[in-house]
């Protein structure tokens, strides 16, 4: 499982932040900014998913299982 | 548990008609935001308007849409093309042309919107307001120890009054760098504009919050050490170079104040109203203290106080219905927060819900710029009450009172302090 970020739909609602900050940060702005790269833990896969169901933009999505 | 719905409607209230002059009888073709009807039960209207009448209009305001599904909420809030947010209060008064507009960023459209909202964001990122957390707890709970001595164990306080309305003023006036000893004077000027919409006709111009800012923008610049509050992040700040001018200044303070208060002030007491009302909540949340997270953007969503506005810029069709250029669009994401086609149970509250995609502050370019401070006084100030006041009630439920408009929250909030417990010893948090 793979985090799929798209920047441009990103607006800094900080919700993926707040849920896993395992998986993500923030920049000085706001923006989100992704902490792993490539695949996601086994362990924080109910994270990374809890992430993608709070994005009130759809900015982050799963690839791959 | 359907409980906003049906609840607020036993808070029925009648009083004077919208601004047409005549009650609102047919809410799908005459609705009106400013009915005391649409106060008191807002959510079954727009359960009822998702249903019969997805994009219902009005010829109130010269002419206004209200659609009720989060598919058309969010269309319109990420098309900026089509609709403009030169006008973000319906009014009968036409706002100016765009793109700057009289509040910069909320009024502006794109590029400009970019330019003014860029330069706040880094204020209000997660990481600059979390040093403001251990003061706000410390305020909350000195308001709690005032409120509790006054009502005493048994005794009722008014939650809206007493306690949420104070909490977002008080850290305003913490984050501009207000000397403490000038909060009342503070204090007023607030009242001043929430109350008169701004307009503060028949005041001392020497006595307004403009002269009083320019006051403390001249303090600053005198100071050799930076404080490192709001007004010195103002005072530091450049657009292409150039610092900003006294007015930019002084209007980007107001527009934090009228965003910032009512907006905050509604979602504590929405929050609090829930608490009153949900004995099993409470207790949830006091043996689970770390499902607040969870529980605060539950609350956001269900009881979202904000709906914004937008002016149609080109033509457009949503819903079967033709918009003409120079219509209002009234934006309720509260409503969106409520469609069951977006959210499952999308009327009751549920603590831990897994999916919540809410759009209590915004979606699009114009999302709220001071959602993590809201997101932190309204984690902080229901922490800190049900630490102090664990057991609490509805005083008396008809006397709760809703604003009417485009930011709903409980403005009177009675509850009996069943049980309280000792001012808390531990160090702010
Ligand atoms: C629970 C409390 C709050 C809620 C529900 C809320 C809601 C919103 C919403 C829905 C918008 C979007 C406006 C639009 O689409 O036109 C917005 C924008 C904004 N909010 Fe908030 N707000 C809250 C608290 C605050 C606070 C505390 C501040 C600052 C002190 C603030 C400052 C702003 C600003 C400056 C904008 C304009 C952003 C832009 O246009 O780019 N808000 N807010
Ligand atoms: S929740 Fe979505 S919009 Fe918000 S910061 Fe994360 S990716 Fe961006």
């Amino acid at each position: 499982m793979r985090i799929r970020y798209d920047r441009d739909a990103c607006q800094g609602h900080n919700r993926c932040y707040l849920l896993a900050p395992e998986l993500f940060d923030v920049d000085d702005d706001g923006y989100a900014v992704l902490r792993v790269e490539g695949e996601v833990p086994e362990e924080l896969r109910g994270k990374a998913q809890l992430a993608v169901d709070n994005c009130p933009e759809y900015a982050i999505g799963l690839d791959g299982d | 548990m359907a409980d906003a719905g049906s609840d607020m409607a036993d808070e029925g209230a009648t009083g004077p008609p919208g601004p047409s002059g005549c009650p609102v009888t047919d809410w799908s073709t005459d609705f009106d935001h400013t009915d005391p009807q649409y106060a008191a039960r807002a959510p079954e209207i727009w359960d009822e308007l998702r249903s019969s009448c997805p994009v219902a209009r009005s010829e109130r305001f010269g002419g206004v849409w209200l659609p009720t599904r989060h598919a058309d909420v969010a269309s319109i809030a990420h098309d900026t093309d089509h609709f403009s947010s030169r006008g973000v209060i319906v009014s009968v008064f036409e706002p100016g042309p765009g793109p700057v507009g009289y509040a910069p960023p909320i009024t502006s459209d794109p590029p400009f919107h970019e330019t003014a909202r860029r330069l706040l964001l880094p204020a209000f990122s997660p990481k600059a307001i979390r040093p403001l957390e251990p003061t706000t707890t410390a305020l909350c709970r000195e308001l709690l120890d005032d409120l509790v001595e006054r009502a005493g164990e048994g005794g009722v306080a008014d939650a809206a009054i007493e306690y949420a309305q104070e909490i977002p003023v008080r850290v305003i006036a913490h984050m501009l760098g207000v000397p403490a000893s000038d909060g009342d004077r503070f204090r007023t000027f607030i009242h001043r504009i929430m109350e008169t919409g701004g307009q503060n006709d028949a005041v001392d111009p020497a006595d307004t919050l403009s002269a009083y800012l320019l006051d403390i923008i001249e303090q600053h610049r005198g100071s050799v050490t930076p404080r490192g509050d709001l007004i010195d992040f103002l005072l530091d700040a450049r657009i292409d170079g150039e610092a900003l001018d006294e007015d930019h200044i002084v209007g980007t303070v107001a527009l934090l104040l009228i965003a910032g208060i009512d907006t905050t002030w509604s979602a504590i007491g929405a929050a609090l109203w829930h608490l009153a009302h949900h004995p099993e909540h409470r207790a949830r949340l006091l043996a689970e203290p770390d499902l607040l997270l969870m529980a605060i953007e539950e609350f956001l969503r269900a009881y979202a106080p904000v709906t914004m506005a937008r002016k149609v810029a080109r033509e457009i069709e949503l819903g079967g219905r033709t918009l003409e250029p120079g219509d209002w669009v009234l934006l309720p994401f509260p409503a969106a927060n409520r469609d069951p086609r977006a959210f499952d149970a999308a009327d009751e509250v549920i603590l831990d819900r897994a999916k919540n995609r809410h759009a209590a502050f915004g979606l699009g370019i114009h999302r709220c710029l001071g959602s993590n401070l809201a997101r932190m006084e309204l984690t902080v100030a229901v922490r800190e009450w049900l630490l102090r006041v664990p057991d609490f009630e509805l005083a008396d439920p008809s006397a709760v009172r809703w604003s009417a408009g485009q930011v709903r929250g409980p403005r009177t909030l009675p509850v009996r302090l069943r049980t309280i417990t000792g001012p808390s010893s531990e160090e702010a948090a």
